[in-house]
């Protein structure tokens, strides 16, 4: 089935090539789940299935690789949320309702709070977006990768990566203006 | 997402002006795109949105792992794959753990999972697959873990694959057969997405793993850490049935599936 393996054993393998991706990894799972532990528990299921399939890994770019695997985990942690009607999602709705009093301001002493409360109100607009929408943007912005890293890791066609990044851009641009946010 | 008309894809070329600022053309492309824009006031302004949107996501945080999450983390992993044996809450714990698995099993514990894994590192690739749907047999027998979309109508499981994997595994119920349907879930075998359907035997669940694959290959069973594989290929897809009922039951299992229509 698989060619040849990595040379390195198992566990300097993992160690060395996965684990330095533990931050994208988090970044990426804190972004597609709507709180910190669920991010925690696929961040963690995700680590485990690393592991299970880190024979399979062919080399190459190995946070694309740990990403693709947090990305699935993580839709499939949604599709489980989804089938069960009893699981509540509050907190967000929250915080984007407390970002509809928010005014950008220019520079004064507050200047640091104003930037702290605007980056819960942009957190909120990202989260607000849907799982398609967020994933390419938060891969493209935060996690720098390119097209076609992102089109593996999302198993999507760079058409549609391409298609879904305006999209996300816009939506965001638009919800932002809505809300008096400006960059 | 609204149905709103994307107005601003009025010009075909916003999406080349978006790949230029993401840094995705060549030089010569770039140049080309340059003479089309200063022409083009939709790709002026698609550039002006593309830069307002980094600009606000700027703003928003990179989430980085916290110390205390990333020990909470490497110290529950192989604490997760055997429940049995408390958590070692130090920071060496990973390694520990590896240590622990070269060192020949001396911690004398039982959990199946922690076996499947260490089988899993610890022997050559050419059975890789094998393991892989065992370990994902294992794996989603925890609780919590064992269907995604839980129903025994074939008509409700079949269409919730539908945009979830890039093809429509068959999913037929074999009640009368006494193999009910259970449920379905994604998982993840061989780098790729894969339908796992959930069937009952008795009190003994049977996961059959489903994907694309060419070819035609008739039913071979094998024994892995005491759960039986059998695996058949058939009209393009390959099946792998995992399960801890005897292999003659699932090997019916196999044939039932192969001729109900």
């Amino acid at each position: 089935m698989r060619v040849e393996e990595p040379s390195l054993s198992p566990d300097e393998g993992f160690a060395a090539i996965v684990l330095p991706h533990l931050d994208a990894a988090h970044n990426l799972a804190r972004w597609l789940m709507h709180d910190a532990a669920a991010a925690e528990d696929v961040l963690q299921e995700a680590l485990l299935r690393a592991l299970t399939y880190f024979s399979s890994f062919r080399g190459g770019n190995a946070r694309a690789w740990l990403l693709q695997i947090v990305r699935n985990t993580a839709y499939g942690a949604i599709a489980t949320e989804r089938a069960r009607p009893l699981v509540p999602i509050a907190a967000d709705e929250e915080e984007a309702g407390a970002v509809a009093e928010l005014r950008a301001t220019g520079d004064d002493p507050e200047t640091s709070l104003i930037r702290s409360r605007e980056q819960g109100g942009v957190r909120a607009l990202i989260a607000a977006l849907p799982f398609e929408l967020r994933e390419v943007m938060v891969l493209r912005e935060l996690e720098e990768l390119s097209y076609k890293d992102i089109a593996e890791v999302t198993r999507t066609p760079i058409g549609t990566v391409m298609s879904r990044l305006w999209r996300a851009r816009r939506s965001l641009v638009e919800a932002a203006a809505k809300q008096g946010l400006t960059p | 997402m609204s149905s709103r008309p994307d107005r601003a894809l009025d010009c075909d070329k916003v999406l080349l002006v978006q790949a230029e600022f993401d840094g995705e053309l060549d030089a010569a492309q770039a140049a080309a795109l340059a003479a089309h824009r200063s022409d083009c006031p939709v790709c002026q302004a698609a550039l002006r949105e593309l830069a307002q949107a980094r600009e606000l996501i700027r703003e928003a945080p990179y989430e980085r792992l916290s110390d205390e999450a990333r020990r909470r983390l490497l110290d529950r992993l192989p604490a997760a794959a055997r429940p049995a044996a408390p958590p070692v809450r130090q920071p060496l714990a990973w390694r520990r753990w590896f240590d622990w698995r070269a060192g020949g099993f001396g911690f004398g514990l039982g959990a199946a999972c922690a076996a499947a894994l260490a089988f899993l590192l610890l022997t050559p690739a050419a059975e890789t697959l094998t393991q892989q749907v065992v370990a994902e047999h294992i794996r989603a027998l925890q609780p919590g873990h064992l269907e995604d979309v839980v129903s025994t109508d074939q008509h409700t499981v079949k269409p919730w694959f539908d945009g979830r994997l890039d093809f429509a595994p068959p999913v037929k119920n074999l009640a009368s057969a006494g193999f009910p349907l259970k449920g379905g879930r994604l998982d993840y075998i061989d780098d790729r997405p894969v339908a796992a359907l959930v069937y009952q035997r008795d009190k003994h669940i049977i996961d059959l793993f489903v994907w694309p694959q060419p070819g035609d290959a008739g039913i071979e069973s094998t024994v892995r850490q005491g759960y039986n594989v059998v695996h058949w290929t058939r009209g393009g897809m390959t099946f792998w049935a995992v399960s801890d009922v005897e292999l003659a039951q699932l090997r019916d299992f196999a044939e039932v599936f192969e001729q109900t229509r």
